[in-house]
């Protein structure tokens, strides 16, 4: 409604606040960033109740199988391992919901908070991230980025409609503090760091 | 049932987890009790939140339990505090990016405008609750729309747009456990982040027992979690629209945040093939350089974690559906008028201040009957209604610690103060308070009578008997016990130690 457009931002004009309010500059605070950011990465992941998968040298997707433990369709958006669902232009967005494990690569990681993202690129159905009831990110050690100033820097927010910070499983403690995981989205998350 | 029991959460390492909202130490409330209801609402009279807190008193489990669970809440804030170094430095970034962008914020409202539509997204102007609503209800319309799936919003709430959606057909879905719950037991939330904080588990499985049909004799958390979750999926999968609200808007993308624990703005907004966001115009910010000092405060002063588990930018919509945003104003251009209480539209809506709050803590958020609680409740709410409201500023012991965990750097406990000069001001005060007031004033405004009454007033409270002072009309007697009194003031701890010593030096300075 135009007539509600021009009456709201004419009041804000009306009602200016007084002085100057300069826009701030905002460092990054990543002087102490350690060299390896591996560690914290796994520390930040494992507190807000992710899992690290340990790598297997000879057979990179061995940890992925093991992962898997419940019966149930596997939906798998990359390329190193095949799920028994495929997602396809026609796959509408509650067609995730019956999966048991999708498994999915993030566009990068923040060590400061254990988060992974996920853009549409990376989910194909934007309801891959959350629908299934657990999930198997791959993530690339070189896109660990230090501190969520870092993350902000990148270039995705630029380039998705829809972005993600995924930091362990969906999670609730709306009763009595009591953290339950799985709330609405997924149950478990694990991580497996793999180029 | 397929619930994955497990008492408490830990980490590989063993060590309990306490992200998100979680306690972190185990809280169990020991019995049930019936619970104590809110505020009782009578039209447009002013709210009677005293009343309203001793009732929740007068329930001792869940005052107990409510006062340990945020207390627990804001001891986790701290902690997280002091594990970055920069804290500070955050928090007067936020609050100058907030200050900075409501100065310009036409500026701002109208460059997000153009981003989001150059991107696909249809921006909707309400001036005010009722407006929203009529515009949601007219794109729900339009599509046939009859059921909706919900996050969390505090601005819904301001609007009433559940009863509105209920009256208009629409079947509303809340998605957010805490919300959840308080839709299912037809009450309001009692706290911004966490809304069904000041109900025990056996409140939440006799409303699950009646509603959803769960076992009413089981209350584990993770039962009825568990038992939520399998009754809202469906609804969740069948739901024509989607709606959200939104934490953050960044002009310079067009894009809006929402933060949730559960996920659910994620699958609110993505299943369905329409999402309408709700966003108050004041939750502009500049740039995708500002955004990560929000979201490194936001958790943090909320809960005591580092993050809040989804964390979700919507820049447009996605492929083959429909995205709108309406931009509510509701009373907050007009409060960028008012110069003492503009800076309570810096607020991010963390709830830190309830969660220090020794009055909220002990009453309870519905005592407030309004749909801010605690501190920041009390200088907001009156903007919306200053007469039902008058009564909410005196809610507060003053002590600055909302002030204090702010991180936005909100001045509240001033604002409270300023309040009550207002209000009295405008005649908005209650009989009590003026008679109160009237010979306090008199005894303040001379030095003479107020030195004479100091002695008078000590030795009446070092004797007076125990009823006299928590009696009804004194509303600070309650749930406190007034520190011991000193033997001397400081007047006469002064002539007697030092006046004697500087006599000689600067005569008469003292008096």
């Amino acid at each position: 409604m135009s007539g509600s457009r021009d009456a709201i931002l004419g009041a804000i004009r009306h009602n200016h606040i007084q002085g100057e309010h300069p826009r701030p500059a905002v460092p990054l605070f990543d002087q102490a960033a350690p060299a390896d950011l591996k560690v914290l990465f796994q520390k930040s992941l494992e507190r807000m109740g992710g899992k690290i998968l340990i790598p297997d040298v000879p057979d990179p997707m061995a940890p992925v199988r093991q992962a898997i433990v419940k019966p149930g369709p596997v939906v798998s958006c990359v390329p190193e391992f095949e799920g028994d669902m495929k997602i396809t232009p026609q796959t509408k967005p509650t067609d995730i919901a019956p999966v048991e494990y999708a498994v999915l690569r993030a566009a990068f990681g923040v060590a400061e908070t254990g988060s992974l993202c996920f853009t549409e690129k990376q989910l194909h159905v934007n309801t891959t991230g959350f629908l299934p009831q657990h999930l198997i990110v791959l993530l690339d050690p070189a896109q660990i980025v230090y501190n969520l100033h870092n993350a902000y820097q990148r270039p995705e927010w630029l380039q998705a409609h829809y972005a993600v910070f995924q930091s362990g499983p969906s999670a609730t403690a709306d009763i009595e503090g009591v953290l339950v995981h799985g709330a609405q989205g997924v149950r478990s998350l694990s991580v497996l760091l793999q180029p | 049932m397929t619930a994955e029991l497990h008492e408490e959460l830990t980490d590989p390492h063993g060590e309990q987890l306490d992200h998100g909202a979680a306690s972190s130490r185990p809280l169990k409330s020991r019995i049930a009790e019936p619970q104590p209801r809110g505020a009782k609402i009578r039209g447009n009279r002013p709210v009677d939140q005293s009343e309203a807190a001793n009732r929740f008193m007068a329930a001792t489990e869940h005052e107990a339990m409510h006062d340990a669970r945020l207390w627990d809440l804001r001891q986790k804030r701290d902690k997280e505090m002091h594990g970055i170094e920069e804290w500070e430095e955050l928090r007067n970034l936020a609050s100058g990016i907030k200050e900075h962008t409501l100065s310009k914020l036409d500026y701002y409202l109208e460059l997000f405008e153009k981003n989001a539509t150059a991107n696909g997204i249809k921006v909707h102007w309400a001036k005010d609750g009722a407006e929203h609503n009529a515009i949601v209800l007219e794109i729900l319309r339009s599509r046939g729309v009859e059921r909706l799936i919900k996050s969390k919003s505090m601005l819904t709430e301001e609007c009433g747009f559940r009863e509105f959606m209920a009256h208009n057909h629409v079947e509303v879905i809340e998605t957010d456990l805490g919300e959840r719950i308080q839709q299912l037991d037809d009450e309001a939330p009692s706290h911004v982040v966490v809304p069904a904080v000041h109900k025990l588990r056996t409140d939440v499985a006799s409303v699950f027992a009646k509603t959803i049909g769960s076992d009413p004799d089981n209350a584990d958390a993770h039962y009825l979690t568990e038992c939520q979750r399998e009754a809202t999926r469906p609804l969740i999968l069948s739901a024509q629209a989607g709606m959200t609200g939104g934490n953050f808007v960044v002009a310079e993308t067009g894009t809006f945040v929402v933060c949730t624990n559960e996920g659910n703005a994620d699958l609110s907004a993505n299943t369905p093939p329409l999402h309408i966001a709700s966003i108050g115009i004041e939750k502009l910010i500049p740039g995708l350089n500002e955004l990560p000092v929000f979201i490194r405060l936001l958790s943090r002063s909320a809960l005591g974690s580092p993050i809040t588990q989804y964390t979700s930018h919507f820049r447009g919509p996605r492929e083959g559906g429909e995205m709108h945003v309406v931009l509510v104003d509701n009373g907050r251009s007009e409060r960028l008028g008012m110069e003492k209480f503009w800076p309570g539209l810096k607020c991010i809506r963390c709830g830190a201040c309830m969660n220090t709050c020794p009055v909220f803590r002990r009453s309870g958020g519905l005592s407030y009957g309004a749909t801010y609680a605690g501190p920041i409740g009390l200088i907001i709410d009156p903007t919306f209604n200053v007469h039902k409201y008058r009564n909410l500023p005196y809610s507060s012991t003053m002590n600055g610690s909302c002030t204090n965990v702010c991180p936005v750097k909100i001045n509240i406990h001033e604002q409270i103060a300023d309040w009550r000069k207002t209000l009295a001001g405008d005649g908005e005060i209650s009989p009590v308070k003026k008679v109160m007031m009237k010979a306090a004033g008199e005894v303040l405004a001379s030095p003479v009578v107020y030195r004479a009454s100091l002695p008078l007033g000590r030795s009446a409270l070092r004797h007076l008997p125990h009823f006299m002072l928590y009696n009804k009309l004194n509303t600070w007697g309650r749930k406190r016990d007034i520190p011991e009194t000193p033997k001397q003031t400081f007047n006469e701890w002064y002539r007697k130690n030092r006046k004697s010593q500087e006599k000689s030096q600067s005569e008469g300075e003292n008096s």
